[in-house]
């Protein structure tokens, strides 16, 4: 199952400057326990010590935003693309 | 009605024509609610004035003031138009990727314009003018992303508006940039016609708009309340220039880029009405014109050509 996970400028020192990277995962959690193990520390930026997103991070699933899906619950299928962004207003 | 004593009393109001050429079928019904045609030429002139009305009746803003505010720009073009006519100083502080006409406009109606830096986007101006605003006390910030009565205003015109033109509504889509518009159309909408859905469109922007220093610089702001909405959706430059110009082709509607965001988050809810079998009436805003933004190319070459030109800009 491949997922691909779009990183954001401010992770990429984590993901060696790569802009887009592989996972899997049957949820939005796996898949952030599965970038973990190839780039560490990544999952401490998205979610916090009780595992939900972080507060200034934005989580997009086919560009849909994961808190009006299942959070990190929100299941995933092969293809998926997950956008990381950081939180940024417009207006 | 459609005789005013002044500009500013003329204010909301506006048409909601239906997209013929666009719905996708009879059942599902798009409507555009066209909010280019206030006072400044976009939906910002609501919350402006509402803004600068309570800060006025709340004895925060007297002759003689000057306001501050933090804007991409069409806040901050309908507020130097209500400054100007009510005889405030005005400051606004404005990222520097916006496009020109912005700037031109700004300056015709006589604001100062302190440029922020295009990194961080419009979390970059409000941080520039917070530290203004704590450097000058005596200046009067409305800061449109916090301010109760900028999500008020759409409570009390925008939403009822719509409802009052399309009772059959089932879906409202809005750009979410201060939030403003959806949570005040969206709680109107859930009090008087619970059952409708609320879905923003958010503007995806180039990288260098998402160059925080930090995850800490990240901004949401504070009029925001996830539970008034049902869906948010990513747009980016390339799907947001498609649907503005199938906008003009198809419907004639010149319309700004942010409302082809909106638009495509609405054809996405309508292509799901369509499977489901569902009928559907969905309401949705037409942010602005196209017109300060024929500099960028949005309207003009090919697709990728104008999305490439959109790069690094704060296009929405």
């Amino acid at each position: 199952m491949a997922i691909e996970a779009r990183i954001p400028t401010i992770l990429r020192n984590y993901t060696d400057g790569e802009k887009a990277v592989e996972g899997s995962g049957q949820t939005l959690a796996d898949l952030f326990v599965d970038l973990d193990s190839r780039y560490a520390g990544i999952r401490a930026r998205l979610v916090g010590d009780d595992g939900s997103l972080q507060r200034f991070v934005n989580v997009y699933l086919n560009d849909e935003d994961v808190r009006f899906l299942g959070g990190v619950e929100t299941p995933l299928s092969d293809g998926d693309v997950v956008t990381i962004l950081p939180a940024v207003a417009g207006g | 009605m459609a005789r005013f004593d002044s500009l500013l009393a003329s204010l909301g109001g506006t048409p909601l024509v239906g997209l013929p050429a666009l719905s996708p079928s009879a059942d599902v019904r798009l409507w555009a609610k066209l909010e280019d045609r206030n006072p400044t030429g976009s939906i910002k002139d609501r919350p402006a004035v509402a803004m600068v009305e309570a800060a006025e009746a709340e004895g925060r803003l007297r002759p003689g003031c000057t306001v501050l505010e933090p804007t991409s720009g069409n806040t901050g073009i309908s507020l130097a138009m209500v400054c100007k006519l009510k005889g405030y100083r005005l400051i606004c502080v404005m990222p520097e990727n916006t496009s020109l006409e912005r700037r031109q406009l700004l300056e015709m109606y006589g604001a100062e314009i302190r440029f922020s830096a295009a990194a961080g986007g419009s979390n970059e101006a409000v941080a520039v003018a917070k530290k203004l605003a704590a450097d000058n006390p005596d200046w009067v910030m409305l800061y449109q992303y916090g301010n109760p009565a900028n999500a008020q205003s759409h409570y009390d015109t925008t939403g009822p508006e719509i409802l009052a033109d399309c009772p059959t509504i089932t879906h409202f889509v809005g750009g979410l940039g201060t939030t403003g518009t959806l949570m005040g159309v969206g709680r109107f909408l859930r009090e008087h016609a619970p059952g409708v859905k609320i879905i923003a469109a958010e503007p995806r922007y180039g990288e260098l708009v998402y160059g925080l220093r930090n995850l800490d610089e990240g901004f949401v702001p504070e009029l925001y309340d996830a539970s008034i909405l049902d869906g948010r959706f990513s747009v980016g430059p390339l799907d947001a220039l498609r649907r503005t110009r199938e906008l003009v082709e198809r419907e004639g509607i010149f319309a700004g880029i942010s409302t082809g965001a909106i638009l495509h988050a609405a054809l996405g809810q309508a292509r799901k009405c369509v499977q489901a079998g569902e009928r559907a009436d969905i309401v949705l805003v037409v942010c602005d014109g196209g017109w300060k933004y024929l500099s960028t190319g949005a309207y003009g070459g090919t697709l990728e050509e104008a999305a490439a030109g959109l790069e690094g800009q704060l296009w929405a």
